[in-house]
């Protein structure tokens, strides 16, 4: 089962003869994703690591049967290919970009929404089904497939926790990172709704961070409804306020968006709050 | 970027909000000359980009011209949480009746611009918000239309303006999405904005913040970016210059790692084990040696740091290229305190093998990599 990817993904990759693009797309193709076309404006003709190069996503739609596409395209222009991909139809966008303007992000994010089609990102290392899709820029061999969602704000920090859970045995669905920015497509909640109808998901690990109240509304929707088990681990307790940690969304203002906050929330909400990262696979052999 | 109140007050000008008659001045002298010309008693401004201004002191009343220059001469120079305040800006001192707050910024849930309106101004709108969240009106803009005149109208409605004012009040609300558009802005307020006691709307303090991510399209702040180092410290600008995410703290154990959570996360296990990180350093994704070896340069200018603590987990970062930058860094400087590296992932053998010959050991985990350089940390403070 899983979520969002699998074997039956097929992907175009956007901006795929940039060098991001192209060393991508050759990860991606070694981890067995279906990458069937990729897109470059004025580049139409040629090929990157064997997968055709098209000037258009449209274009490259009537000749491949695509529904998902990766972005790889730079800040100033990737509003621009998110649109394109839409508007072509396509179902599920991964946006890596980061530094994408939050009125572009804002912008494209609502005429997803409009069309139904799924945004995850922006900045964000993607979304990957152990053994069958990775849709994204994370070292696939620290992941193995089991019983464990995981849905994260990070990067890095997904990978350590996710190489934990795989040496301590517990494999994944899917790990999917909704990306560090303050404004995205996917969020907690949207993406606990998925793991909830997906039957091979036993438990999820939530990765935050401060800045925002997304893991305050994912702890009420929890409450409310979530039936399995959740781990989480928050970053940023000892940041400071007022200051950007990294990501443009880890940002303490004013009195909002702390850790403690968040932790407050997400153990109210009966989720499993871990202090160390390594703690996670540690409540999960409590739990399941 | 965060711009200047009357920097702000300069684009509110532009876009025809009204602001109290002043100027800016960076001495006594000019302060007085500019209270000479306004003609009656004049508010006396810190120009500076932390919050809580006013209560700090840096807002100030004159009588008379002399006065003016004796405030200036008191605030110009002196410091509100450790900046030093170069500019006072010098405005006509309003007769208020009373306060309001108008503002736009972005609701991240939402996922979109919201503007906010309250009858409660002057104060902080958080607080507010806590206290009396009946008397904050909202109003999601949509991201595609834009924000409408009949919607700023019923917005301001809400807060009991009426008549010809309800009509500029609306006017004000639509210039300020206005400026979110044309300047690509994250927030823009104006708190308070003032109705006089003849009845005028002016905006008497203004806040702007830009997004930082669209400053491309924006070769108009160029030169205000110039006066944007005075948020900042030295290593603070030079990280700023070479791309690098880097906070800086007041504990003595310094900070590099690859990935914005997963640096946070090492602070935070660095806290947890009793020690305090001198900063927050991310080298990014896919960092060469030279990135490494910059980090590494900047951290160490800090007096405060005793000890170096890296940490890397390899997904597109190569641990071979995160080590030679270490070596290459310890070289050229002549790195003095003792580093803690944690390293795993990608080119992992390789990174271990130049370190380990360099003499420096490598741990594998996180956790106890940060128990190792807390406990070095306090060594060295206690042989102090």
């Amino acid at each position: 089962m899983a979520i969002l990817v699998n074997n039956k993904t097929r992907v175009i990759v956007q901006g795929i003869t940039g060098t991001q693009g192209s060393f991508h797309t050759k990860l991606m193709l070694e981890y067995g994703t279906k990458v069937v076309a990729g897109v470059t404006p004025g580049k139409g003709g040629q090929e990157t690591h064997g997968v055709p190069v098209y000037d258009t996503v449209k274009e490259a739609l009537s000749e491949h049967d695509a529904n998902a596409s990766i972005i790889f395209v730079p800040a100033p222009f990737a509003k621009d290919a998110v649109l394109e991909g839409i508007n072509a139809g396509l179902e599920l966008i991964v946006v890596i970009t980061e530094h994408i303007p939050i009125k572009d992000a804002i912008q494209m994010i609502e005429v997803a929404k409009r069309n139904n089609v799924n945004i995850v990102g922006p900045n964000t290392p993607g979304v990957i089904t152990p053994n069958e899709c990775k849709l994204g820029i994370m070292p696939g061999h620290i992941f193995k497939r089991g019983e464990i969602g995981i849905i994260s704000r990070s990067g890095t920090l997904t990978y350590e926790i996710a190489s934990n859970l795989t040496r301590a045995g517990f494999g994944q669905s899917t790990c999917l990172g909704i990306g560090g920015d303050p404004v995205i497509g996917i969020n907690f909640i949207d993406a606990l709704q998925m793991f909830v109808n997906d039957d091979e998901t036993k438990a999820v690990v939530l990765i935050g961070e401060i800045g925002g109240d997304a893991e305050e509304k994912a702890a009420e929707y929890i409450k409310r409804e979530f039936t399995k088990p959740v781990a989480a681990f928050i970053a940023g307790r000892t940041a400071p306020p007022g200051k950007r940690m990294g990501h443009a969304g880890a940002i303490i203002s004013g009195r909002a968006g702390t850790a403690e906050s968040k932790i407050k929330a997400l153990k109210r909400a009966g989720v499993y709050v871990v202090e160390k990262p390594k703690e996670i696979s540690e409540r999960l052999k409590e739990i399941l | 970027m965060k711009l200047y109140e009357y920097q702000a007050k300069e684009i509110f000008k532009k876009f025809g909000i009204s602001i109290p008659r002043g100027q800016i001045a960076d001495t006594p002298e000019e302060c007085k000359k500019i209270a000479e010309e306004i003609g009656k008693p004049v508010a006396i401004k810190a120009q500076v980009l932390v919050g809580g201004r006013g209560k700090a002191g840096g807002i100030k009343f004159a009588e008379t011209p002399e006065e003016a220059a004796e405030i200036a001469s008191q605030i110009l120079g002196s410091q509100i949480k450790g900046i030093k305040i170069e500019k006072v800006l010098v405005e006509e001192k309003l007769e208020i009746e009373n306060e309001l707050y108008f503002g736009i910024t972005v609701d991240r849930s939402a996922r979109k611009y919201v503007a906010i309106v309250s009858s409660r101004g002057g104060v902080d709108i958080e607080e507010v918000a806590e206290k009396y969240p009946e008397e904050i009106i909202k109003h999601y803009v949509d991201p595609l239309l834009g924000f409408q005149g009949f919607e700023a109208r019923d917005l301001v409605k809400k807060i009991g303006l009426k008549g010809r004012n309800l009509i500029i009040a609306a006017d004000i609300l639509n210039k300020l999405w206005k400026i979110v558009e044309k300047y690509d802005a994250e927030l823009v307020e104006i708190n308070p904005l003032i109705k006089t006691k003849d009845d005028k709307l002016i905006a008497a303090d203004a806040r702007l913040i830009i997004d930082d991510n669209a400053l491309f399209r924006h070769p108009e702040f160029e030169k205000t970016m110039e006066t944007e180092g005075k948020e900042f410290n030295e290593r603070e600008l030079k990280a700023r210059k070479e791309g690098l995410a880097y906070v800086e703290l007041d504990g003595n154990i310094g900070i590099i790692g690859n990935g914005a959570g997963l640096v946070m996360a090492t602070l935070d296990m660095v806290s947890l084990y009793g020690g305090k990180p001198a900063n927050f350093l991310d080298v990014g994704g896919g960092a060469d040696p030279k990135r490494m070896e910059t980090a590494l340069e900047i951290i160490l200018s800090n007096p405060r740091v005793k000890v170096v603590f890296i940490n890397i987990l390899g997904g597109i970062t190569r641990c071979d290229w995160m080590a030679k930058g270490i070596i290459e860094a310890r070289e050229r400087i002549k790195i003095q305190v003792p580093l803690v590296v944690r390293m795993v992932g990608t080119m992992e053998e390789a990174g271990r093998k130049i370190l380990q010959e360099a003499g420096i050991d490598v741990l594998d985990s996180m956790e106890e990599a940060a128990k190792r350089a807390v406990e070095i940390a306090n060594r060295i403070a206690g042989d102090e």
